[in-house]
């Protein structure tokens, strides 16, 4: 549980130090927001060794009441699919931050800070068990991050900022009333609190599936606006590309490697968990619009002209993936939902990261000014490509495994309950090898047309040393995913069978019965 | 002490203090710094006897006396809203000090005008009748008129304190003549009274619907709610910038508690269900009529108030426009009429004062002589004063509801009260309202964070503002993230 605190406000704590530094001390301001964020890493581990594979339930929990009227806690804990999550953070911010070192030039010290309260909420995000916490830290997520695009960003940064922000909060606010009415109707019919009005996540969550359907359902849509804008779904993926492109390049690996997760997240944790029903009812509408993104994203992908943009659309191509997996609701398709999600992390981190790379060297992002990299920058190309062959899912490396699980579980789907899904989504996978590689052989094969890119510098020592944990991870996630796919295994095995229970009135899997994890108050 | 001495002290000591204070004025000639530290002091002294007759142990929260027979309340949510204008007259106050001296010259009457209207506020709060209610809010109006009009060289602010006063005296008629229609059809003036009146069924319910009306209308009017907006942003904007801070904080505080007051004695939520007979019938017809109407009120001034507000230029407009879609929202708590949405407007009250004065307060440290109040005087003010810029991006995002701030919880009070009372589509209204409200708020942000300063310029006398400022952003700091001990208290004075 310390290490559980010392996850959440580490870097709050590290952000509130900078405050105090003066901002002309660049070095140390770099330096200490870099080790902060690498602590929080190692402190996350803690999490990670110490967490029971075989129990499904929330671990680690602590439980305080906040706001007595409305039994609103500060109610945090990790389960098999939050705790992935946070690794991820945990892992890309110090990634994130380093690459910041060359990138980002003008007000350090702001910057610093919004990173580190930004990893805050992030945290925050995938650590609360309660709806009110959930939300605070959804919505505090928006002012870092509007910060980082508007203040950092490249050309059109106001418009991408302002749309980034506008597009955010019309979904979590439709969220908000429908926490207000879940917690007013969980607390007055379903549970008789003392109070009448419950955000508990613990309690809603086993009476959810309670609540009659038509009343799921609107719920159910209120919620997975927010988290559908987020992911982003089409058809409201437009402010994606804008603030991808627009974002440097730190806030283009944040917000691709955790900000999106948050979404699919939100879409476990809350939809599916909470509104099971409804789930069902909605996971061929969904489930479609998923494919329809995964195609739309590949086609508009491949006519792109500008890398970052062309990376930023293979994001709505693979994030539908995700959605996919997730609304099979099979074991496998969740499974591969989840590994996804680090998985996309992990490979269009890293891709944003090395277009950040060609960009530092040429200060532009158009394909057409490239050509012949591969000569001039051979180990770079050689990262570059391992990124690549990671994004269009190659045997062997980690996209593979998600990419599988995830059109597996929608085949196998007796809630989907047509193979379509698959064919059409497997057509991703093609066309993200078209788009991909067609962009790579632009950028880094052939003679070198453009003079300036003849004296292009290979990679530095900082380079390396951001791009080759990734890469560790990526190779590990390829050839044994096993590590990680066991952590969310008991957790996907128990939210199936809920789902199957109601629909089928027979679960799918049999789970060791395990005692209910022990609540720590202290 | 006797103990409605003890319950009444805030009240005479108000009374006592304002007229104490225009003494002082007159005594001490040229030295303005008396008047100024001394009506600091008064204030500080009414909201602290305030404090001790709040304490919840007091059980119903209220209590009659024979000293009031029974045309007032003391403890209770009424000494809450004491405190609420007494540190809104005190961040005021601090504030007004180097506004005035700056444009227009320092005068003593400045500060006991405040107290004067802090006297008529109180006086709201503490009422328990009609006349009682009357009164307070004429004294708290009359001294807005001045207030408005306070820098009487400007053409803007004459046209504000005309504006005011006309349209003002025109809605207090309104309100007068609905409460001789009240205390037409029930044969009393005293609240709990006319409840009684009404749940027996003795009164006459066209009367009551139409004094009712009536009474909607100059409070809507004093609570700049649509339709009655429309002086608003003129007086707001003729006003010196300080005074505004107050009259939309404070002044829209004791409309609100005037409109609970009323409501609770008029409009009866839980009539027993069990027992159907004609009156209940009625009743039921009646509540539903009249909340219906408060809601669709609310709805509209939320929504008319952020739509114009998002195509002002100036600063000081919007934020007025703004006040008056906080306004709507307080008045959800009205709709849901229940403790929570008591409550929840106590809450938001005080969070709104917090978030509001802050924010006035900044546009008139920055503003010269009426002008310099526009979007692009805010382009990149982070670079020379990157203190201002930082409070006022929290306070806009505090006034637009974004946690961790004290806007949210005062938001997500009101929404529980709405939803609990069966208003689910108000709060989606007010949803939308707040998305619309997002566009300028973080506008305002844009201009100071994102933008390059054309004209740079350097703000010299901050000077007590500062005081102003500094407790501003604690307190919305403090109740963004712990507003447990508030909530708590909030619900236990009703």
């Amino acid at each position: 549980m310390t290490a559980l605190f010392l996850t959440l406000f580490l870097p709050l704590a590290g952000a509130l130090f900078l405050l105090f530094v003066n901002r002309d001390k660049v070095g140390l301001l770099k330096n200490s927001a870099l080790g902060v964020s690498l602590v929080t890493f190692c402190v996350s581990l803690i999490l990670f060794f110490g967490f029971d594979n075989n129990n499904p339930e929330f671990q680690f929990v602590y439980e305080a009441v906040w706001i007595t009227a409305f039994d609103a806690g500060f109610r945090i804990g990790v389960d098999g699919m939050s705790l992935l999550m946070v690794m991820l953070t945990t892992f890309i911010t110090p990634i994130a931050i380093l690459s910041s070192f060359d990138a980002i030039q003008k007000r350090e010290k702001e910057y610093y800070i919004m990173v580190l309260i930004l990893q805050f909420a992030m945290t925050g995000v995938f650590l609360a068990a309660d709806l009110f916490l959930f939300y605070i830290f959804w919505e505090l997520i928006l002012i870092p991050m509007y910060f980082i695009i508007g203040i950092w960003g490249g050309k059109e940064r106001l418009y991408a900022a302002v749309k980034f922000f506008l597009f955010t909060v019309v979904g979590s606010l439709f969220m908000l009333v429908a926490v207000v009415w879940l917690g007013f109707y969980a607390g007055t019919e379903l549970l008789s609190t003392s109070t009448g009005f419950t955000t508990n996540y613990f309690l809603i969550k086993e009476v959810g599936s309670r609540i009659p359907v038509d009343i799921q359902e609107w719920m159910f849509l209120a919620f997975a606006l927010s988290f559908l804008i987020k992911v982003p779904l089409f058809p409201l993926h437009t402010w994606l590309p804008d603030a991808h492109t627009e974002a440097p390049t730190p806030g283009s690996v944040i917000l691709a490697g955790v900000l999106l997760k948050m979404g699919t997240y939100g879409l476990i944790r809350f939809n599916l968990e909470i509104f099971p029903t409804a789930s069902m009812n909605y996971a061929s509408i969904i489930s479609t619009l998923a494919v329809i993104g995964i195609i739309y994203g590949a086609l508009v992908a491949m006519v792109q002209t500008d890398i970052k943009r062309l990376v930023a659309y293979s994001s709505v191509s693979h994030l539908g993936f995700v959605v996919l997996g997730i609304f099979s609701m099979t074991a496998e398709g969740l499974q591969g939902g989840i590994i996804q999600m680090v998985n996309h992390g992990l490979s269009t981190g890293m891709l944003f990261l090395c277009v950040g790379m060609l960009y530092e060297r040429r200060h532009t992002r158009l394909i057409s000014e490239y050509g012949g990299i591969a000569r001039v920058m051979p180990n770079f190309a050689v990262m570059f490509a391992i990124a690549m062959f990671a994004s269009v899912g190659l045997p062997g490396l980690n996209g593979f495994i998600g990419e599988f699980l995830t059109l597996k579980g929608a085949f196998d789907s007796k809630i989907l309950g047509s193979y379509w899904y698959t064919i059409f989504g497997a057509t991703g996978v093609i066309f993200a090898a078209v788009y991909l590689l067609w962009m790579y052989q632009r950028v880094m094969f052939g003679t070198i047309d453009n003079p300036a890119n003849r004296n292009l510098k290979d990679l530095s020592t900082k380079e390396w040393s951001m791009l080759v944990p990734i890469v560790v991870f990526i190779v590990w996630i390829g050839l044994y995913p096993a590590t990680f796919l066991n952590v969310s295994d008991t957790y996907t095995k128990k939210l199936v069978n809920k789902i199957e229970i109601l629909k089928f009135n027979k679960p799918a899997f049999d789970l060791p019965s395990i005692a209910p994890a022990e609540q720590d108050n202290n | 002490m006797t103990n409605e001495v003890v319950y009444g002290m805030p009240l005479l000591l108000i009374m006592a203090l304002s007229v104490v204070m225009l003494l002082v004025d007159a005594f001490t000639g040229k030295n303005k710094i008396i008047a100024y530290y001394f009506s600091i002091f008064s204030l500080l002294v009414v909201a602290a006897s305030a404090a001790l007759t709040i304490s919840p142990d007091v059980d119903p929260g209220f209590i009659e006396t024979p000293m009031s027979g029974t045309s007032m309340v003391f403890g209770g949510y009424a000494a809450f809203f004491d405190i609420i204008f007494c540190v809104a007259g005190i961040l005021t106050i601090f504030a007004s000090r180097p506004y005035l001296k700056r444009e227009y010259g320092e005068y003593k009457e400045y500060y006991s005008l405040i107290l004067f209207a802090i006297t008529g506020m109180m006086l709201i709060s503490h009422s328990n009748s009609l006349l009682m209610l009357f009164i307070g809010i004429e004294l708290m109006s009359i001294v807005f008129y001045v207030l408005s009009g306070f820098i009487r060289t400007r053409v803007t602010a004459v046209e504000s304190a005309l504006k005011y006063f006309l349209l003002g005296s025109f809605a207090s008629g309104f309100l007068l003549y609905g409460m001789a229609l009240l205390y037409g059809a029930t044969g009393t003036i005293v609240f709990p009274e006319i409840l009684k009146s009404i749940l027996s069924g003795s009164a006459d319910m066209t009367f009551i619907r139409v004094g009712f009306a009536l009474i909607l209308i100059g409070l809507a009017f004093k609570a700049a709610a649509f339709p009655f907006h429309q002086w608003a942003p003129d007086v707001y904007h003729g006003a010196p910038t300080v005074s505004t801070a107050f009259m939309s904080t404070a002044g829209k505080a004791a409309a609100l508690i005037a409109f609970i007051i009323v409501a609770k004695a008029i409009i009866p939520t839980d009539i027993a269900v069990s027992n159907i007979t004609d009156v209940t019938i009625k009743l039921a017809d009646f509540t539903d009529t009249s909340r219906m109407i408060i809601a669709i009120i609310a709805a509209l001034t939320m929504l008319i108030g952020n739509i114009s507000a998002v195509v002002q230029k100036n600063v000081k407009r919007m934020l007025a426009y703004s006040s008056v879609a906080h306004a709507g929202y307080l008045m959800m708590g009205i709709v849901a009429n229940n403790e929570n949405g008591w409550s929840g407007i106590m809450f938001y009250a005080t969070a709104y004062m917090f978030m509001q004065i802050g924010s006035f307060v900044i546009v008139g440290v920055i503003e010269r002589n009426n002008e310099r109040m526009n979007f692009e005087d805010y382009s990149g003010l982070r670079k020379n004063h990157p203190w201002l810029a930082a409070l006022m991006a929290i306070f806009m995002f505090s006034l637009a509801g974004i946690p961790p701030f004290a806007g949210f919880p005062g938001k997500y009070m009101l929404f529980v009260g709405a939803v609990e009372s069966g208003f689910t589509w108000l709060t989606i209204v007010a949803v939308v309202s707040t998305i619309i409200s997002m566009y300028f708020y973080i506008g305002l942000v844009l201009n100071m964070y994102f933008k390059d300063n054309d004209n740079p310029f350097v703000v010299t006398d901050i000077s007590s503002a500062r005081i102003t400022l500094a407790i501003s952003v604690i307190f919305v700091f403090l109740l963004g993230i712990l507003p447990n001990s508030l909530i708590e208290l909030a619900k236990q004075l009703f």
